[in-house]
């Protein structure tokens, strides 16, 4: 187990700088820069700025200062855009925040997604079972950037209980609408794949086993079906959670929370290189270490997995 | 008072296609300590009829008749009824040792539920039963293995570990469905030799599905031959095996391969098992029937006792086709 622990991290290594050199590479290919502005700036100026942010040295060469900074110095760079704050502020501002409203959405995507999941496939065929399935198909097609609009009109328009945007921190009332508009479509989907694991693993002969020795349907589902069952469900739930923690620009956009998610997205509009590369590397080791761990929790549930 | 009485036991499923008629008014009795078997070939509903005693089948299955267990009836009666009697009175061991134990849990963890569940020990009295019961079985280092996982042991340990399974509350009844198919033939014959043994010990009925005629003759008291979900004969072994009534009986015995008789090709049974969603209205025989007649395709003779204790179901007197 350690070994492999550890043979993973150092694997991880190469695997990021590769990610670097992918990034770096494929952000300046994409036409534009920073400073490509609507009003076209002097050629002088335009030289000085990208002396200031080591832009006119070849390609490899700032690639390489990059990695040197950002693997000796832990430093991503100032931001291209916003003058005054390196990205390690942005990341320090925004992540946090995405990170919060992220796991509580993870956690109730998780929990009500594998309740509906076996449910509907311990009652298969019956109204239940129809019901969870209406419900996370309703989930999965309200896509979130109709999910946020609706749940402002309804809660702060309408019945005015709660805020519209903004971010307080450990003020629950900000939260409860980023939640839920992430949480939806993602519960939908880990209800689904749920289902029909579960379906299958019901149908295994070591549950007729677990039938024929006179065993409740509890015990049945608890000790005999769930974890089999969990096993695809986990294989999902590793990206996901990378994806729910590193944040959703619609959330971000529609509350105003100011979390991670906006920032992505601007920065590559905007061509923040040093931004868009800092929140690429977040994302990628966050990756890489969720795919550790689901690794890991597939050894724990299955015995013929041997680390 | 039989230990197990079953009386016009049919089984259906409802599939996408229609009805499909498993088993067709089964009716047969054992009494207790005796060995009977259903010998059948594949589709002949023989695993079915097994799986609706102990409430098994598949969701979309269904079955009406009369199951009597000790003189209670145990047929569709609700699961928290049923589970007084699975593996506390009637165990059942499977055919597919591979999969029909818990890949994800350990020997002991699994065996020791059933006796936490049914006789209240603690976990640890339990797991002790659960090594001692491996011990009947057989297996060497019983203590060791219990603390391993299935897949750590071979087909036939896989399958000693069922039937040690199925041992632990002392049943009154096993039932072995195809117990030997999935293992190769000397480890057949050691896992045969098994459960002749541990019925001597326990004293308990067993009734063997198998398609094995060697095995039946090896091992049982009384057989019950199906074909189509039917009961074609019935009656004890020996005088089946030498003066089989029935045609398909016949073709059964006729096509084991004989090393001693030196013939160079082996009989078989021509054609192919019958539609069951279609079940036609005389014997389900008829269609392969060397000794059919017209009569066949429209009805079939109820099973009837021709001799003392042998049954048979056919529309031509035994006579006819010796």
């Amino acid at each position: 187990m350690l070994n492999l622990i550890l043979k993973r991290l150092a694997l991880a290594v190469p695997t990021i700088l590769v990610l670097i050199v992918f990034s770096f590479l494929l952000m300046h290919a994409a036409p534009g820069g920073p400073f490509t502005a609507e009003r076209a700036l002097s050629p002088e100026i335009l030289a000085n700025l990208e002396a200031k942010y080591g832009l006119d040295q070849p390609l490899y060469k700032q690639i390489l200062i990059y990695i040197n900074n950002v693997v000796f110095h832990f430093d991503f760079g100032p931001s291209f855009i916003y003058k005054d704050r390196s990205v390690n502020e942005i990341i320090a501002q925004g992540f946090p925040i995405t990170l919060t409203y992220g796991s509580i959405a993870f956690v109730l995507a998780v929990t009500t997604g594998v309740s509906l999941g076996v449910m509907a496939a311990i009652y298969h065929n019956s109204w239940l079972d129809y019901l969870a399935v209406g419900i996370s198909i309703g989930a999965q097609v309200l896509p979130n950037f109709v999910m946020a609009p609706i749940l402002v009109l309804v809660f702060t328009l309408l019945l005015g209980w709660l805020p519209g945007g903004g971010w307080e921190y450990g003020d629950p009332k900000y939260m409860i609408m980023p939640v839920v508009a992430l949480a939806t479509s993602f519960m939908a989907s880990i209800a689904r794949i749920t289902r029909s694991s579960m379906l299958e693993v019901m149908n295994a002969n070591h549950i007729r086993t677990a039938r024929s020795k006179g065993l409740p349907m509890r015990q049945i589902i608890l000790r005999h079906a769930l974890k089999p069952a969990m096993l695809p469900v986990i294989s999902y739930l590793g990206p996901t959670f990378v994806t729910m923690v590193t944040g959703s620009v619609v959330v971000d956009l529609f509350f105003s929370t100011g979390g991670m998610g906006l920032f992505f997205v601007n920065a590559a509009l905007n061509r923040d290189y040093s931004v868009m590369m800092g929140i690429t590397i977040l994302v990628g080791v966050l990756t890489i270490f969720f795919n550790l761990v689901v690794d890991i929790l597939y050894a724990w549930i299955d015995p013929k997995i041997r680390l | 008072m039989a230990l197990l009485d079953v009386q016009n036991l049919s089984v259906k499923f409802r599939t996408n296609d229609g009805i499909v008629n498993a088993v067709n008014d089964v009716s047969f009795s054992m009494d207790p300590g005796q060995t009977l078997a259903i010998v059948g070939e594949s589709g002949s509903g023989k695993s079915q009829t097994a799986f609706s005693i102990l409430g098994l089948l598949a969701q979309n299955g269904f079955a009406t008749g009369s199951v009597e267990f000790n003189g209670k009836e145990i047929l569709n009666i609700l699961t928290p009824d049923l589970n007084r009697v699975r593996a506390a009175e009637i165990a059942i061991v499977f055919q597919d040792p591979m999969t029909s134990l818990n890949p994800y849990m350990r020997v002991a963890d699994q065996m020791a539920e059933v006796l936490v569940h049914h006789k209240g020990l603690s976990k640890t009295a339990a797991v002790k039963e659960a090594v001692h019961m491996l011990d009947a079985v057989k297996i060497p280092g019983a203590k060791g293995r219990a603390q391993q996982y299935p897949h750590e042991f071979s087909g036939g340990m896989r399958q000693r570990v069922m039937i040690a399974m199925s041992l632990l509350c002392r049943p009154k009844l096993l039932i072995a469905d195809e117990p030997t198919t999935a293992l190769d033939v000397t480890v057949q014959a050691q896992i045969m030799s098994l459960f002749s043994e541990i019925q001597k010990e326990f004293g308990m009925g067993v009734l063997l599905i198998t398609h094995d005629l060697g095995v039946v003759a090896g091992f049982c008291e009384e057989v019950l031959v199906l074909y189509g979900g039917r009961v074609m004969e019935q009656g004890p072994v020996d005088p089946i095996f030498e003066t089989p009534s029935h045609p398909y009986t016949r073709g059964l015995l006729k096509a084991i391969p004989r090393i001693d008789k030196g013939t160079k090709t082996l009989d078989t049974i021509p054609g192919s098992p019958p539609n069951m969603m279609q079940p036609s209205l005389g014997c389900p025989f008829e269609p392969r029937c060397q000794f059919a007649i017209e009569d066949c395709a429209q009805r079939l003779s109820p099973l009837a006792e021709f001799s003392k204790g042998r049954f048979r179901s056919c529309n031509r007197v035994s006579e006819d086709i010796a």
